[in-house]
């Protein structure tokens, strides 16, 4: 049975896109196979950041509106077997999308996918209400920063009420926290939100905890999602979020304040 | 400029736009005999109700198979069981006329639905009637998370919350609200007035906290030694009271 799974937060710039990229490919990577779809039609990064841009030819409003069949529209990724991308669509916007096309995708492609990773757009209006409707999931992308929190709960009540599993009275959409960007220098300054205090106000199961990194700018720009770099922090950071998802226990790491060698406090480097 | 010419500008009248209940009699048919029968039959159930009350004769529904109306009479007609007619409601060309002859306003024809009315003597009602027996509200009970944008309201009764409400959360209740998990966001009880309305919190971290109109918000609330631990709100007079529980 396929598992329908929405990245979403409410507020934009948090890291939806680096985060759906880099579950669906994590998923990929333990042979599941996975398609990525950007519900964000006007507004497409998904194949930037995945780097399958210049193959686009068709996108999601073509398959809903039926100018394309979706084994036309899906992109398969180059570096794994088992992913596929289905980008949005630059120029049209999110009043292309209606409820009846988006569930005849989303079916179609539960027949074919393991995991089908929706990559949710910013707000809490169509484009939004459409990527989540359908969820089985939902990873909750906040950043640990009062408005992003605030946006966070928001969305939590919108998952737990205006969902298709709300009004079918099924049962709930099942929750997971993504904490990103997290610097536990400037957390233990007190200058930004501790995991403790964002898992305290939001009150869900805490998936993961991606620190901030130069490797996630470096990988976007790039186009790889950056779970494949597994030298870098936030690669393995969501590498750990992808095994707690298939429900392997895996403790948190990059928690606290890294304790520098002797060597690098005597000359200040940095990674 | 004089005291006088001061008074002069004083304004003497108000325009005023009001509602009021009147009471329309519509007639069926143009027969004056049998209205009279039936009128009468009508008064002498509840004479009170029909002493000097004001009225509005409505000719609209009349057929206009049935002839002329004698506006003259009719009125004078209602005159005799207690109607006083205020103005007529019609739409028959002859009824207007024979209105504006007799100096009487006509109201346009009525659209809006109209409820029948019952005359009754009110010590009748009162005699007849047991006092109402007590009926229990049911209480409203929340058990997932009362997240930001919601609005939870419990009518006529209590509420119960058993996991965190958020900020930009709204609880509402007529009767008393408690909350047996963290509360960050506002709860108003007793909303339709019920000043004997409490709230209970388990961990009191509220944006804002009611009773019966009387609030305080958070910035008051802040500076509360009881900031985040269990208590109780009441009213007494117009101040929100915040005891330990």
């Amino acid at each position: 049975m396929a598992k329908i799974l929405v990245v979403t937060s409410g507020k934009g710039g948090v890291g939806k896109t680096t985060t759906s990229a880099a579950i669906g490919t994590g998923l990929a990577l333990r042979g599941h196979k996975t398609v990525i779809v950007d519900f964000d039609v006007g507004l497409r990064n998904l194949d930037l950041i995945m780097g399958c841009e210049r193959r686009v030819v068709y996108d999601f409003v073509n398959v809903v509106n039926g100018e394309a069949t979706l084994t036309q529209a899906l992109i398969k990724d180059k570096r794994l077997e088992n992913l596929y991308v289905l980008a949005a669509s630059q120029t049209r916007d999110k009043d292309a999308l209606t409820k009846e096309g988006v569930e005849k995708i989303i079916n179609e492609l539960r027949q074919t996918f393991e995991y089908v990773v929706c990559d949710s757009p910013a707000g809490i209006e169509k484009g939004a209400h459409l990527a989540m409707y359908f969820a089985d999931e939902a990873i909750v992308v906040t950043n640990p920063e009062v408005s992003s929190v605030r946006d966070s709960d928001r969305m939590l009540g919108l998952l737990a009420s205006k969902s298709r599993r709300a009004e079918l009275n099924e049962d709930p959409i099942k929750e997971h926290l993504l904490l990103t960007r997290y610097n536990p220098e400037r957390v233990q300054k007190g200058e930004m939100l501790g995991v403790e205090d964002v898992e305290e106000i939001l009150a869900i199961r805490l998936l993961g905890v991606i620190p901030e990194s130069q490797a996630v700018l470096k990988a976007s720009n790039q186009g790889v999602p950056v779970i494949l770099d597994d030298q870098s922090d936030a690669g393995q950071a969501y590498s750990d979020a992808v095994d707690r998802l298939l429900g392997k226990e895996v403790a948190h790491r990059f928690l606290d304040v890294k304790k520098q060698g002797f060597m690098q406090r005597l000359f200040g480097g940095r990674e | 400029m004089s005291q006088a010419d001061l008074l002069n500008q004083d304004p003497v009248f108000q325009l005023k736009g009001s509602m009021l209940a009147i009471t329309v009699l519509e007639l069926a048919h143009n027969d004056l005999e049998r209205l009279e029968q039936q009128l009468a039959e009508k008064v002498a159930q509840a004479p009170n109700f029909f002493s000097n009350i004001p009225l509005v004769l409505a000719l609209d529904k009349l057929p206009a198979a049935e002839g002329i109306l004698d506006l003259g009479e009719l009125m004078a007609l209602c005159r005799r069981h207690g109607l006083r007619t205020l103005a007529i409601r019609a739409n028959r060309e002859e009824d207007i006329a024979a209105a504006l002859a007799l100096d009487i306003p006509v109201l346009p024809p009525s659209g809006a639905r109209e409820k029948l009315v019952e005359p009754v003597e009110i010590a009748a009602k009162r005699k007849a009637e047991k006092p109402p027996e007590p009926v229990v509200k049911p209480t409203k009970v929340i058990t997932s998370p009362v997240r930001g944008g919601m609005q939870v309201y419990a009518q006529g009764g209590d509420l119960i919350v058993l996991a965190p409400v958020s900020a930009g959360a709204e609880l509402l209740a007529d009767g008393n609200i408690h909350v047996y998990a963290p509360m960050r966001g506002r709860a108003l009880a007793g909303v339709k007035g019920d000043t004997k309305a409490r709230i209970f919190c388990q961990q009191m971290g509220a944006e804002m906290l009611s009773i019966a109109g009387q609030y305080k918000v958070s910035e008051d609330l802040r500076r509360d030694p009881l900031w985040g631990d269990a208590v109780q709100v009441t009213l007494s007079g117009d101040v929100l009271n915040i005891t330990r529980l």
